[in-house]
């Protein structure tokens, strides 16, 4: 086994791991620890399939942006030892079993499917350069639609995180 | 960069494997902020999946799509973020289980 396959290996090892524990903590802000983790080991892949603007990116917007985001409302929101304690109780088997098996079932069947495809391994890594004429060539009219969708976000964002903002100035008066 | 080597079908089967864990952590949990989280997982394994892809065939479209995922991933997660906001203000609860009702 080379070294590359290796690391590669070990990079997914700690993705699949990290975003395990990340989804069966108690605590959020332990949980979005890890899956900062998990996007970190994520972007690693990214740079190993040869796509390092994505993997660039991943680091960036995910793991720099979103996340923060994530843990500027879980520090805003101050959660408490109780609901903490009711997480735990609902962490409990008798309410993981069923989505368990569940997702088990899908598992399986998604794993059966991808026995169907050969073995490949020649990956040709692809530049930020030729990502950039498709994005603006070919795909001119989804980055319109996307940018239609962020203006969307930021004004619905806007919208509910003001009256937020206004309730709380009423209540201190 | 050692990008020859990489076989594709594992990336694949970890995207599989972390859409299924995301899905498994939606269904487990009713706290808002982490069924978001989980929502951001099964976004993830997606653009992983899209990645492997544009990587086997060495086409520029696998990060294309990858990018458009990113911007639905920031505007998911920014108005989801404000509803918790008021959710946790109307509600005094982060439990989806108090907010079946859509009329506090």
């Amino acid at each position: 086994m080379t070294l590359t396959l290796f690391l590669f290996y070990l990079a997914a090892g700690i993705a699949l791991l990290s975003t395990v524990l990340a989804l069966t903590r108690a605590n959020a802000a332990h949980a979005l620890i890890f899956l900062i983790v998990s996007l970190l080991a994520i972007a690693v892949l990214f740079f190993f399939l040869g796509a390092p603007f994505a993997a660039a990116l991943e680091i960036v917007i995910y793991a720099g942006a979103i996340m923060v985001l994530f843990v500027f409302v879980v520090m805003m929101l101050n959660l408490s030892e109780g609901s903490r304690e009711q997480e735990r109780a609902m962490l409990d088997f008798s309410n993981w079993w069923l989505p368990g098996l569940l997702t088990a079932v899908l598992l399986v069947e998604l794993l059966y499917v991808l026995t169907a495809i050969e073995s490949e391994t020649s990956v040709r890594a692809v530049m930020p350069k030729e990502v950039g004429l498709s994005l603006f060539g070919p795909y001119v009219l989804g980055v319109e639609l996307a940018s239609m969708l962020l203006l969307a976000g930021l004004v619905g964002a806007y919208h509910l995180g003001h009256r937020f903002l206004q309730r709380d100035r009423g209540r201190r008066d | 960069m050692g990008a020859e080597m990489v076989p594709v079908e594992h990336v694949l089967v970890l995207a599989g494997l972390l859409f299924v864990i995301g899905l498994f952590g939606l269904m487990l949990r009713r706290n808002i902020i982490f069924m978001l989280m989980a929502l951001e997982v099964m976004l993830n394994s997606a653009a992983l999946a899209f990645i492997a892809a544009g990587a086997r065939w060495g086409q520029a479209d696998g990060q294309v799509i990858f990018m458009f995922i990113l911007a639905i991933a920031a505007a998911e997660v920014s108005v989801g973020l404000g509803l918790v906001l008021q959710m946790r203000r109307q509600l005094q609860s982060l439990d989806m289980n108090d907010a079946v009702r859509l009329r506090g």
